[in-house]
């Protein structure tokens, strides 16, 4: 199946000299939820807002749903849903108001019943006569989402839609997107937080400098790169690891109390029960075991600490 | 064509003038009433008639004018500056709307906020002095056309500004001196000869001159001249918004 967003050779330069984007190829597959992870000014919201038309291109094409977006922009933008980073609503505007003036914007006529499903999902309804002003920024943020999916979109980008959101929203966010991806939308977020990227993506794109370093099914970047490690702390020390022990490569801490034991979670045998038995036949006293695996973040961490 | 969309944008602009009726309508209701309380009234009993029309009835064209000019101008660069200035203006930017829709949405709105607050002008002013009109087709004709074209004008000016100064620049230093010295409570006749000429550089001098015209028949210049002069100017103003557009001037990066 053809990809529902597919990026080529993008790039944008500022008049300044600044290049945002440096030649970004990517696609996105219908139906999945893809995670753009990278520091400040990497260049996702640039991307982002060139996809919807906030910001124009210096080169490199993109479309959506097979259309061009500068060519065919009403075809491509009645169907992409877009919640921006920061806050920005009308102050004088009611909830209901602004969410009846998206869908009409993008060409749909009024259909409250809609509305109304929409702001009782997002726990809104009661405050649909309340002016904006009066919301507090985990509401504003609520009414930014209603807002974009007032006219149903098929792909929906969500720039960093848990900045500065407690956990609750921030649950409530997570199970919004489920149901979303279950109705079938593609959904685009980028994010500072990797536990949120780790919960909810199928795949992952790590940005930085204006350059995609990786795009990656999340499961195989997390197996690929993901290494568990087993810490067995004996209870007398050791001055060299025995010879029986040699297979396991193992590494000993500097007290002479701690071996060290990396192994694929992927792996269909871990090799920690045949470890435990053979440290017994060493006649190792084991006092504590611990594992440990390494995140997305260190992944994510080692990745952008490179591209430097 | 988007007609949700243009429905929408116009929809929310004319809430907004709702939500501030004192500002938008009150004021200047009262403002031209203290005009013609000072003008009409007070100097205007003792001054003569201005080519056979009482001096409190010739100015009410130019009144009216002043009025369209000043709500025009200020309701269209408003509708289009505060989205940008609070950052709204990216949910237009990312709607499948064409620059026709939003021009004639925003343009729409502020031309009818003009009209409505001009009209208004106009019955407050048949209180305080006789007023006629010969050819009432040609004076709504010059009421739409310099209310669309102003709008235009304002919606150009809230694209172009990048602070709530610049926004102020014209209704509150440019527009006030083209209006007092566009004939607005004189005739031009009563002008030495060089002034005269200069006057002929000013625009807002055709605008009042065609609208008085209409009311009364009299005129500083031919009313065909006016016309032409005003259809000119929103031509203009459609070429530089259609540019405005194209380049995405201090709309898109």
């Amino acid at each position: 199946m053809a990809p529902i967003v597919s990026i080529r050779n993008l790039t944008k330069s500022y008049a300044s000299g600044f290049k945002a984007l440096k030649g970004v190829d990517l696609d996105i597959e219908e139906g999945e939820i893809l995670a753009l992870l990278g520091p400040n000014g990497a260049g996702k919201t640039t991307m982002i807002s060139i996809i919807c038309g906030i910001v124009t291109p210096s080169g490199g094409s993109v479309t959506v749903a097979g259309h061009d977006i500068l060519r065919d922009y009403r075809q491509t933008r009645s169907i992409i849903g877009l919640v921006p980073q920061e806050l920005t609503l009308d102050a004088f505007e009611t909830v209901w108001n602004t969410v009846a003036f998206s869908r009409g914007l993008h060409g749909c006529a009024p259909d409250p019943a809609l509305i109304e499903r929409i702001l009782r999902d997002l726990s809104l309804f009661d405050k649909k006569d309340t002016m904006l002003r009066h919301l507090s920024g985990g509401m504003r943020r609520r009414v930014l989402i209603a807002k974009a999916l007032s006219y149903e979109p098929k792909v929906l980008f969500l720039d960093e839609p848990t900045a500065g959101v407690d956990v609750n929203l921030r649950k409530d966010m997570w199970l919004l997107v489920e149901k979303l991806r279950a109705a079938g939308v593609t959904i685009i977020l980028t994010t500072h937080y990797i536990e949120e990227a780790e919960e909810i993506a199928d795949r992952i794109g790590v940005i930085n400098h204006g350059e995609i370093l990786l795009v990656e099914d999340k499961k195989a970047l997390m197996a690929k790169l993901g290494r568990k490690q087993l810490t067995v702390e004996l209870g007398e020390p050791v001055g060299a690891i025995p010879d029986t022990l040699s297979p396991f490569g193992l590494t000993l801490g500097e007290a002479g109390t701690r071996l060290t034991y990396e192994f694929n979670t992927s792996g269909e045998r871990t090799g920690i029960s045949s470890l435990l038995s053979a440290l017994s036949q060493a006649g190792l006293r084991v006092k504590d075991i611990s594992t440990e695996q390494s995140s997305l973040e260190d992944i994510f961490v080692e990745l952008v600490g490179e591209g430097k | 064509m988007n007609f949700e969309a243009i429905k929408s944008i116009y929809a929310f602009e004319m809430a907004r003038t709702r939500r501030t009726l004192v500002q938008s309508v009150v004021s200047p209701v009262i403002t031209t009433s203290l005009y013609f309380i000072v003008f009409g009234a007070a100097i205007g009993s003792r001054m003569q008639e201005v080519e056979g029309v009482p001096y409190g009835a010739f100015i009410a064209p130019g009144l009216i004018m002043l009025t369209l000019l000043n709500q025009c101008i200020g309701n269209g660069s408003f509708g289009i500056y505060f989205p940008k200035f609070t950052g709204t203006i990216y949910e237009i930017l990312s709607a499948p709307v064409s620059m026709i829709e939003i021009v004639i949405g925003y343009v729409g709105a502020a031309a009818t906020k003009g009209l409505i607050v001009g009209t208004i002008i106009l019955i407050t002013a048949s209180l305080f002095v006789d007023i006629s009109i010969k050819h009432p087709l040609m004076m709504i004709l010059f009421f739409v056309l310099t209310a669309v074209s102003f709008s235009l004008f304002g919606f150009m000016i809230g694209i172009w500004a990048k602070d709530f100064e610049q926004l102020n620049l014209f209704p509150m230093l440019i527009v006030p001196p083209l209006v007092f010295l566009g004939g607005s409570f004189y005739s031009i006749d009563m002008l030495p000869p060089f002034w005269q000429t200069v006057s002929h550089f000013n625009p807002v001098l055709y605008l009042v001159s065609g609208f008085r015209w209409s009311f009364y028949e009299i005129a500083d210049v031919n009313p065909v001249v006016s016309l032409v002069t005003v259809l000119g100017f929103l031509v203009v103003c459609l070429g530089i918004t259609a540019w405005i557009f194209k380049t995405g001037y201090k709309l898109k990066n």
